[in-house]
């Protein structure tokens, strides 16, 4: 991995600055509202690269995680009282191990045989939820209100407060993945997803570092579930384990450009303010305008420009070189 | 007990034909072209809709709308292929993934957008009422569409193992490189492919507006359905489909009797991940 040039450094640094001040000059509380879901999905965007971009397993089930992550904090919040930011970890820590409990029978599955799985393990998930009486099935749960405090993980004067959070945890987000990347395991993924034959033939143990991969992946997908229950305050199985949000994960992946760092934070710049003012402008009689939009927005990416916005770049840079 | 037994053995059954009809048209297009259209149970949406417009505009029986809905849905599918998936068949894998995903959302939608949400039913087809028999109550329409999508599993069949193009078909499936040099266009294979896998799925489509409701997102459940049944079956095997439609068809009833109705497709995939857990290529894949 090479050093960022001076350029490069000023260019991040700006961004950063100016991403540090928006809530600040920006008021209303649509736009925050609208940068909230481009980090939120970027964090999941950059999780899922994780597991497709790096490993090739592509998984269509991350609202299994998510939903996991969002229901856990929530029935620990509501049931025991216990803190959201340990219910944070909790989440993640049992997200993880239902990552590796359905990553092991997985584990020899390749592409369109891992998504139909995943999509599989999802909807088990999800029907369970919508049936089990412990977490009030189908009719959800909604959040006790506690007073605004960091430590209460709880904001109801602005949103603010949320934008920085998941602020941080997509930057922590970056990092793992950029760390991951640059190291031993980054380069047995990619070596696992170039040939899985061959990466056996040189012994690098298949199974553990697909197994890690998705334990990483959802423990960060997790973190976002516990976010976004803290942050809407009401969850249901309709709302935090279908298919759909599976699916953007993916997309906002793709459409920065699978396989890079960066790439899933350009796909959720791109498509959720996209979808959001779609949804608001077009959507609100239901009549599905807004996504058909979104679907043939995928039909052209993946036809016409699936390396995805990033990759695109990169190779225009490539060929000025 | 046992006469129960029966009875839900027998409605696994028939709703396992319908599942089967649906999957192999499936199949076809995943074991030529090694891709899996995410879009085939919109297309189901698509022929039950085309059933019932014919049927409420023109009061022509869901029976009559079988041919239509066969040829509709072979032209629909070959324009998709031509414009939307044949630009992915070099492309990166996830394209190949994602393609579909987009093609069913858009499509979907636009039935949203064209005929609402609701849920409506074909009032008064030709074909109604159940046989009884003993404890056994056979119902006429998924009857008939059972035998109706058997019979049309042995013509696919035929045609794949009689006439030249079903053995061009069959020989691109086998090894896609061989059959090029062999001069067979495998662009125009793919394309007849694709279509007649849509095709097979219009058909079904009809069959099903008999007796189901038909709404834009009847696709969703069916769609993956279908997929675990492909999968179970293995890697582009009719026969594969066909039986493991009707395992599937059987499970679910029984474990939606036995257990609990509300988990019956929660069974199914279970069963999915067990079955692929122990043979990754699925029951009758290589």
């Amino acid at each position: 991995m090479k050093k960022p040039t001076v350029l490069q450094a000023v260019f991040y640094a700006a961004l950063l600055a100016a991403l540090l001040a928006f809530p600040l000059v920006v008021k209303g509380t649509f736009p925050t509202h609208v940068m909230i879901m481009v980090f939120l999905f970027a964090m999941m965007g950059v999780a899922w690269n994780i597991l497709g971009g790096y490993a090739a397993m592509f998984s269509f089930g991350q609202a299994a995680f998510f939903g996991i992550g969002a229901y856990t904090s929530t029935i620990l919040l509501m049931n025991y009282n216990v803190n959201p930011w340990i219910g944070l970890v909790a989440g993640g820590v049992l997200a993880a191990l239902m990552g590796a409990a359905i990553g092991i029978p997985c584990s020899n599955l390749r592409g369109h045989y891992f998504a139909i799985a995943s999509i599989a393990f999802a909807e088990i998930v999800r029907i369970h939820f919508n049936n089990w009486k412990f977490v009030a099935a189908a009719e959800g749960l909604s959040l006790p209100l506690l007073p605004d405090s960091l430590k209460n993980f709880m904001f109801h004067s602005s949103k603010a407060p949320y934008y920085y959070i998941i602020l941080v945890f997509l930057l922590l987000s970056v990092l793992i993945c950029w760390y991951i990347s640059t190291n031993r395991m980054g380069f047995y993924l990619r070596a696992i997803k170039e040939s899985h034959e061959l990466a056996k033939g040189m012994g690098i143990s298949f199974v553990r570092y697909r197994l890690y991969a998705i334990m990483i992946s959802a423990f960060l997908t997790a973190m976002a579930g516990t976010f976004y229950a803290q942050y809407i305050l009401y969850i249901d199985p309709e709302s935090v384990l279908i298919l759909p949000i599976s699916v953007q994960v993916v997309l906002v992946a793709m459409l920065g450009g699978a396989g890079t760092i960066i790439g899933p934070v350009i796909g959720a710049a791109i498509l959720l303010p996209l979808s959001e003012i779609t949804r608001v402008w077009l959507g609100y009689k239901g009549t599905g305008v807004d996504m058909m939009i979104y679907g043939a927005l995928i039909m052209v990416i993946s036809a016409y420009q699936p390396q995805g916005v990033w990759g695109y770049l990169t190779s225009i840079r490539r060929r000025a070189k | 007990m046992s006469e129960q037994l029966l009875a839900q053995l027998i409605n696994g059954l028939l709703i396992g034909c319908m599942y089967s009809l649906i999957a192999i048209g499936l199949t076809m297009i995943w074991g030529v072209m090694n891709i899996v259209n995410f879009a085939h149970a919109d297309f189901l949406m698509i022929g039950m809709f085309t059933s019932f417009w014919l049927y409420t505009l023109y009061g022509v029986d869901p029976l009559l709308s079988i041919p239509v809905c066969g040829v509709l849905l072979f032209l629909l599918g070959w324009i998709i292929y031509k414009f939307v998936v044949s630009k992915v068949m070099t492309g990166p894998a996830l394209a190949q993934v994602v393609v579909t995903f987009g093609v069913s959302i858009f499509i979907a939608n636009a039935a949203v957008f064209l005929w609402s949400p609701d849920f409506r039913m074909i009032e008064k087809p030709l074909l109604q009422g159940s046989w009884i028999m003993g404890p056994v109550r056979l119902s006429i329409p998924k009857a008939v569409a059972s035998i109706g999508s058997i019979a049309i599993t042995l013509a696919l069949f035929l045609f794949l193992r009689k006439t030249k193009t079903g053995k061009a078909i069959l020989a691109v499936e086998m090894n896609r490189s061989s059959a090029l040099l062999m001069g067979i266009n495998t662009e125009r294979v793919n394309a007849l492919s694709f279509a007649i896998g849509s095709s097979l799925v219009g058909i079904a489509g009809a069959f099903l507006s008999m007796y189901y409701y038909i709404y834009p997102q009847v696709g969703g459940t069916f769609g993956l359905l279908s997929f675990c049944i492909v999968a179970l079956g293995g890697f582009g095997s009719i026969e594969g489909a066909f039986i493991a439609g009707i395992l599937i068809g059987i499970v679910q009833t029984l474990g939606g009797y036995y257990f609990d109705p509300a988990y019956k497709y929660a069974i199914v995939f279970a069963l999915y991940l067990v079955t692929v857990w122990i043979r990754p290529q699925g029951l009758m894949g290589w």
